[in-house]
């Protein structure tokens, strides 16, 4: 059994995002992290090929720095690294329509991703790759089990969890919740040193969707101090019911 | 002929969200701008509150009914829709962006290979283009987008777009659908214990490590009671096991943009700030004076959560009586 997890490198969550003069993002002193939501994909992968046995392909799109994330994945304990390898924005479409391709000539039946990268937030690309490879699909997942064709999962929704019911090949797209992800042990980033990212160059089709531009949220002025006791707590119902208007 | 909008209305034990009502606000906006048509359906088992939908501005609902949809079914959902829309020859589908959307809509896009922008803030219309808005880095920054496919499909932040009634008179028409494909299906909804979820309250009271042990979240919960707020929290407690993920507000938790956010011993880590920092109003109770997250609070209280909240809380009470 071939396992795929898509994962992507993005700027760590602490990270304070700048523009540049010309208005892009400024990726001048960012760190860059694994995805987060991609860890609970990494781990998930891990699992079920100690269940089902296997091996465990992860995928990266992007420019070189990503080979970054897939050594990460790889000291984990995932067994072979794909890089499609582009520079420049490629629309989420784009991409799924490359990882899609990729998926297929491996061959795998079950596909991770993280539920969405933290730096641009789209939360599409997982779906968008299953509906392209006509594979089932159960997104935003924090409790999941894979017996032989059958898949039940849990996913998130607003005050509670559905219990979803397919069958192979799937897309399974990880919340957090879903899984402990493991640390890299020395063994495992030893082993990773060795192995070798396959590279495949992929072009851009045309994008549906275009970056215009970028701004920054408008600055919040700082408010007033109201005081520091429990004194302070009439006037803040005063505001709360005459200027805000909430109570 | 007017180009047309296919609004997605969502509804849960059928009865529609207030979030379906507030993508009407959206459609209307394109209705007044760009002089598109819009029309509306639900997916269910026969719509138990349809009234609210009178004078939403709203004059045509379909409503697709069969006893196995009133819980969602991404395979039959998606034919359903992507059936109507192509019979509509409609341009550009909404939904509010809540976890059925994140689901159903960029399913949609793929099958109508129609760019997809999801969370979306803000649409201009300058020179017949659409740009629309939307929030990354959990709203450390925002994107401004151009959608260049034919068919468009936008799921729209809550609590983003008011609700203005506009009178107008409903037509519904109701499909009865039979046989829907069903290989992928909710069997059923665990709920919790019919709490509001951060993700659709109007007020939000949070609680971050300033609280000391998981027992003392009674505190919030309390005043959370006393204002009909959700309970949210910071990423520390939550990796911490004091509360669970579904109330994590944040960049790996829930951004959200609530009229009004208590934020309670939280000290307001950048990734936290993120995710709540476009709330209307803002309170920040914290003993540390230096403590980032009175630079986005409204009023602030430098003093203990212990002697201020059970004050508050009963202040709130009082007041509601």
């Amino acid at each position: 059994m071939k396992i795929a997890v898509c994962i992507n490198y993005v700027p760590d969550t602490a990270s304070k995002i700048k523009l540049t003069d010309d208005n892009r993002i400024d990726e001048n002193g960012l760190s860059y992290v694994i995805n987060p939501f991609d860890e609970f994909a990494i781990e998930e992968a891990l699992k079920t090929k100690e269940k089902f046995g296997g091996e465990i392909f992860a995928i990266s799109a992007g420019n070189d720095a990503k080979k970054e994330g897939i050594k990460k994945a790889l000291a984990m304990g995932v067994d072979n690294g794909i890089l499609l390898k582009y520079d420049g924005y490629m629309d989420p479409f784009n991409i799924a329509d490359n990882l899609a391709a990729q998926i297929k000539t491996l061959g795998s039946n079950i596909v991770f991703f993280g539920r969405q990268s933290v730096d641009y937030d789209n939360g599409i690309t997982g779906l968008l790759t299953a509906e392209l490879l006509n594979y089932n699909c159960i997104s935003i997942v924090t409790k999941l089990d894979i017996q032989d064709n059958e898949v039940t999962a849990e996913r998130e929704i607003e005050g509670g969890k559905e219990v979803v019911k397919s069958t192979l090949p799937i897309v399974i797209t990880t919340q957090k919740g879903l899984n402990e992800p493991r640390y890299a042990t020395l063994k495992g980033i030893m082993a990773s040193k060795k192995k070798v990212i396959e590279e495949i160059n992929i072009t851009s089709v045309s994008n549906l969707v275009e970056n215009v531009s970028y701004k920054l949220p408008k600055v919040k002025n700082p408010g007033r101090i109201l005081g520091s006791d429990a004194s302070a707590v009439n006037e803040l119902v005063k505001l709360l019911r005459d200027e805000a208007k909430i109570i | 002929m007017n180009s047309k909008i296919l609004v997605i209305l969502e509804q849960r034990e059928n009865k529609i969200k207030k979030s379906s009502l507030e993508t009407i606000e959206a459609a209307k906006l394109f209705a007044s701008r760009l002089n598109y048509n819009f029309e509306a359906l639900v997916i269910g088992n026969g719509i138990e509150n349809l009234d609210i939908l009178q004078n939403t501005g709203l004059s045509t609902l379909t409503e697709y009914k069969n006893s196995d949809l009133e819980l969602y079914s991404p395979s039959a959902y998606k034919k359903i829709i992507v059936e109507h829309f192509n019979k509509l020859d409609g341009e550009i589908i909404l939904f509010a962006n809540t976890s059925f959307a994140k689901d159903l809509a960029p399913r949609i896009a793929a099958s109508l290979k129609a760019g997809c922008v999801t969370d979306c803030t803000n649409f201009d219309f300058s020179d017949g283009n659409i740009i629309c808005s939307k929030p990354i880095f959990a709203g450390k920054a925002i994107s401004e987008l151009k959608v260049n496919s034919p068919l468009k499909v936008f799921t729209i932040r809550t609590n983003v777009f008011k609700i203005v009634p506009a009178e107008c008179k409903l037509d519904i028409i109701t499909k009865h659908f039979e046989a829907p494909d069903l290989t992928t299906k909710v069997v059923e909804i665990n709920k919790q214990d019919s709490k509001l979820d951060v993700a659709e309250a109007d007020i939000i009271i949070s609680g971050g490590r300033g609280l000391k042990s998981p027992e003392n979240f009674a505190l919030i919960e309390k005043l959370a009671q006393a204002f009909g707020a959700a309970v949210g929290a910071s990423r520390a407690v939550v990796d911490a096991g004091w509360r669970p993920h579904s109330e994590q507000v944040g960049q790996t938790g829930k951004t959200v943009s609530p009229s009004l956010y208590i934020a309670c011993g939280i000290s307001g880590a950048i990734q936290h700030l993120a995710g709540m920092s476009s709330s209307k109003y803002i309170v920040a109770i914290n003993k540390d004076a230096d403590a980032p997250i009175f630079s986005v609070a409204d009023y602030g209280i430098t003093g203990d959560v212990f002697e201020i909240l059970p004050v508050l809380t009963e202040q709130i009470n009082k007041l509601k009586q």
